[in-house]
């Protein structure tokens, strides 16, 4: 680490610019209190801005009584290079000046093409009529478990006996569930938000890797809760709270890294949750240190198994890499009863930037990979395939699902949902919104019950929105969607893509 | 497929032969398999058959055996559901002296084909015998006409056991019928039951009916019959109804909306989509739930068509679990958007299965006979009239099946309640 020196952070231009309106400004100097970053303060004046310090979070503005702040890009001009451009430039001057490794948060915020849009959808046109949801019903109801290969009956006159036991499985609504965010990366009041939410809906909510404070074990039945390779939060008693298990062997947002909580972050209420003394930092191990290959997790699963006495399902989470295929492959033979893709543009609440934006690949491929594999091994009953980090809305669940998933995890827009502003600075722990933050003064700006309403929508608008794509195509169960790639048509550049994904190039008739 | 594939060497006909693209009758190839265009081979640019048709079927529960002239009335009597682009009729009980051997009947293009076949047999099967099925030129009737042949088969004892992959002489035949629909250039089988056949071909009903003598020379105890109105493709042999694959045959109106699903289903356990149409897949999926998988028949049809999530929270417990299990576990084998069947079968129970979708949006009616020794099954209600002699008629509930067994009579109309009348037990 070099040396601290005078003058070794050079100027360099503010990428925001917070603009306030001298005439409509009062003074209440409520934007100073709001600002979260250092942003805005009070010189005995007026209001003044530190522009470098600002995030574009936009608390400032939305609070102001007068309407007077407004937030804008730099107009600053950068000589022109094509390849050096101003993000390139920025991150050269921020490592020259503190030698590190950038840190970053939320998810890969590159323009890398989404494959999602690429892809059109069919609808039902004379031959097979179109379904109205709201006068026919259309089924969204999934389940997240191992599923036996075949159910076994014996028939004697009118007496039909069933003899095949089925593994756990959890009924979910809607094939869409919140995936893992921990208590550290968000804040108590937005976690009780998304367990309100998920109550109302029926689904799952995902942990994170952090535990589960005792004051949420009474949400127990809505909650998948993560075995990170810290073990941060677990033990038995915790196990047998919650509906779901899932190992997390990796996270979209940073493929092949831990997790790091640092000191000062762990609080009492985050103390209690993740079961380490006050003030220690959190780091979790990049690998499992008790999995060094697949017989390794296939012990850990059935350790969780025996542990919960096989009653609930045991999952395993992993980024989506070059090789998901064969990984998911071995997971679902090692007993994985559910397994989650995490596709590269997953969030995080913190993460090298250079494992963000350019480690992993694009979800849909994973998907599409897995499913065939998984098919082609006549092993896909045996899991329940979820899928998430790159899931935006509504019609990115829906080709997710047509490319053969069956449940979307979804993170960042559930954040949205609650008012976040996407400003990519959860790491810093000092979000404005109360969202991703520890700071009880900024946690309780978030109002519990509207956070909950919030998400219980967006839950209903996506699944709503699922039916209507159902119904145009002649589908009235989502069971019959998935994985049914002849309903989707590839209208992007390469078509080795659509190769890899099966699916046919718009233009091409049904076969 | 491009003119210069069509004019590949490998063609065997001459190059005065060829009109436009893929031409009925011109030589093509489809997957790498060369056949005549509209016979053993769809047309150019068919991949998959979307359709509206008319379908109707019979079975004696006593046992008696009819020739074809009852179905035949009842088909061609529903003239709005088909444009003359084929056809076709299963008939199980007609080979009572050659009951314990397979009967392969094939459409085959010419000579070449046939003898590749034969070969194919010989290493495969014992042939306990052979012969050309009847046929006879119809006035009107568009050519080609295809070679058309039978064979039956004996599996001998020893190949099952020298096999690992194949468990049962079923599989065995399967594992025949999908080589041969792959591989072998020219040649195309129609059914592989025992005991039954299917007749089936491009033309009108009456004109396939005519084409194989239907009236007069086979007598069975079920008849099936179907008529095709393909809405955007041209018709062809192979693509004709009844679809079959060891003795269970379906004729299918509808579309299938979950056929992307249905298609990688069956493909997980081993069975290729080698026909190019969504009638395929539901033939292979009662296959795959009622022989491999050993489900009852009724049962069979909760996965094919299963009860609303709504409809099943309102059954007792026990009930509750088997109707939740079965959704959760053939979720994949569901068949979605709009369709009515008709399913013959013929091992272990002979029996006649008519099912609609979940909201019967393709039509279905059922009758018994005065004597009520015969169960009718149609898409039209003027089918049944046709006929004359039903007792009773009535419209079978959403996606509740019509069962009627040999010997057993109806034993499920179609209008009860889900599981009604039977006894529930779990053993787990």
């Amino acid at each position: 680490m070099p040396e601290k020196m005078e003058g070794i952070r050079i100027e360099i231009p503010s990428r925001y610019k917070v603009n306030i309106d001298r005439e409509k400004c009062k003074i209440c100097k409520r934007c100073t209190i709001n600002c979260t970053f250092d942003t805005l303060s009070f010189n005995g004046e007026r209001i003044v801005a530190d522009h470098d310090n600002c995030v574009a979070c936009q608390r400032c503005s939305a609070k102001c009584p007068q309407e007077a702040i407004t937030i804008i890009d730099n107009q600053m001009a950068f000589p022109f290079h094509a390849a050096y451009d101003e993000r390139i430039r920025r991150i050269g001057w921020e490592q020259a000046s503190t030698g590190g490794v950038m840190l970053a948060s939320c998810g890969n915020d590159l323009p890398y093409p989404s494959i999602f849009d690429d892809l059109v959808l069919d609808a039902a046109q004379v031959t097979n009529p179109a379904i109205d949801p709201l006068r026919e019903p259309i089924e969204t109801k999934c389940f997240l478990g191992a599923k036996p290969a075949k159910l076994e009956f014996t028939e004697t006159g009118d007496e039909i006996t069933l003899k095949t036991n089925l593994p756990p499985n959890i009924e979910l609504s809607t094939p869409i569930m919140v995936g893992q965010m921990s208590l550290g990366s968000i804040s108590y009041n937005a976690q009780i938000a998304l367990f309100k939410a998920a109550l109302e809906v029926g689904t799952l909510v995902g942990t994170g890797e952090g535990g589960l404070h005792p004051d949420f074990y009474k949400y127990g039945k809505i909650i998948n809760s993560e075995v990170a390779s810290g073990r941060f939060g677990v033990d038995a008693n915790y196990l047998k709270k919650v509906a779901a298990l899932e190992i997390k062997i990796g996270q979209g947002a940073k493929p092949g890294h831990g997790g790091h909580l640092p000191g000062e972050k762990t609080s009492k209420l985050i103390s209690e949750t993740r079961m380490i003394p006050k003030g220690t930092d959190a780091l979790s191990p990049y690998p499992h240190h008790d999995i060094y290959s697949i017989e390794d997790l296939q012990q850990l699963i059935f350790a969780l198994k025996e542990a919960t006495r096989y009653r609930v399902p045991v999952g395993v989470k992993i980024a989506a890499v070059h090789n998901s295929a064969a990984i998911a492959s071995g997971m679902v033979r090692a007993g994985a009863d559910f397994i989650t893709l995490d596709g590269f543009r997953g969030g995080t609440g913190a993460t090298p930037r250079i494992i963000r934006d350019h480690a992993g690949i694009p979800i849909e491929l994973a998907i599409a990979t897995v499913d065939q594999r998984l098919r082609e091994e006549g092993i896909r009953h045996k899991t329940t395939l979820c899928a998430g980090g790159s899931i935006r809305y509504s019609a990115d669940l829906v080709k997710a699902l047509a490319l053969g998933a069956d449940v979307a995890m979804i993170c960042t827009p559930v954040l949205i949902a609650m008012g976040c502003r996407v400003c990519q600075q959860c790491h810093r722990g000092t979000c404005a919104w109360g969202i991703a933050t520890q700071n009880p003064a900024y946690s309780q700006r978030l109002n519990i019950e509207v956070g909950a309403r919030r998400i219980a929508n967006l839950f209903h608008a996506w699944t709503e929105e699922l039916r209507e794509i159902c119904g145009a195509m002649g589908i009235d169960s989502v069971e019959s969607f998935i994985g049914n790639r002849d309903r989707l048509r590839y209208v992007g550049p390469n078509p080795k893509i659509a190769d890899i994904m099966d699916v046919k190039h718009a233009g091409e008739a049904w076969g | 497929m491009d003119l210069d594939e069509i004019r590949d060497p490998k063609s065997r006909l001459s190059h005065s032969e060829f009109g436009r693209l893929g031409r009925i009758g011109s030589m093509g190839e489809v997957n790498g398999k060369w056949g005549k265009i509209g016979v053993t081979l769809p047309p150019n640019g068919f991949t998959k058959d979307i359709e509206a048709c008319g379908i109707a079927g019979l079975i004696n529960t006593n046992g008696k055996t009819e020739n074809g002239k009852r179905v035949i009335d009842m088909i061609t009597t529903m003239t709005d559901r088909e444009n003359g682009l084929g056809a076709g009729y299963a008939c199980y009980g007609l080979f009572p002296d050659l009951a314990d051997s397979f009967c392969i009947q094939l459409l085959l293009d010419d000579e070449e084909a046939k003898e590749n076949v034969e070969e194919f047999f010989k290493r495969k099967a014992n042939i306990v015998k052979d012969e050309e099925v009847f046929k006879k030129p119809v006035r009107g009737m568009k050519g080609p006409y295809p070679l058309i042949w039978r064979f039956f088969l004996d599996v001998p004892e020893e190949v099952i056991s020298a096999s690992p992959h194949i468990e049962s002489e079923d599989d065995y035949i399967v594992d025949c019928v999908m080589n041969i629909n792959e591989k072998i250039n020219g040649a195309f089988c129609m059914s592989s039951g025992k005991n039954m056949a299917v007749f089936k071909g491009n033309g009108w009903s009456h004109e396939i009916a005519e084409f194989y003598d239907l009236a007069e020379r086979y007598n069975g105890y079920m008849w099936l019959a179907h008529s095709r109105f393909p809405t955007n493709t041209p018709g062809w042999w192979g693509g004709a109804h009844p679809f079959n694959i060891l003795d269970w045959s379906l004729c299918h109106n509808g579309e299938i909306t979950s056929y992307g699903t249905n298609k990688r289903y069956v493909e997980m356990w081993g069975y290729k989509c080698t026909l190019l149409t969504d009638s395929e897949v539901v033939t292979y999926l009662w296959d795959l739930l009622c022989r491999r998988h050993g489900l009852p028949k009724l049962i069979a049809t909760m996965a094919l068509a299963p009860r609303y999530f709504d409809d099943i929270a309102l059954l007792p417990e026990d009930q509750k679990k088997i109707a939740t299990e079965l959704r959760m576990t053939y979720g994949r084998a569901m068949v979605n958007g709009p369709f009515s069947i008709l399913v013959g079968t013929n091992r272990p129970n002979p029996s006649m299965i008519a099912l609609t979708d979940r909201k019967k949006l393709r039509p279905m009616i059922a009758a018994i006979s005065e004597d009520e020794n015969t169960v009718y099954a149609s898409s039209e209600e003027c089918a049944i009239r046709r006929v004359g002699d039903a007792k009773e008629v009535w419209a079978p509930v959403t996606g509740n099946p019509v069962i009627a067994q040999l010997y057993r009579g109806l034993v499920w109309r179609g209008t009860e309640k889900q599981f009604e009348g039977k006894k529930i037990k779990l053993e787990v």
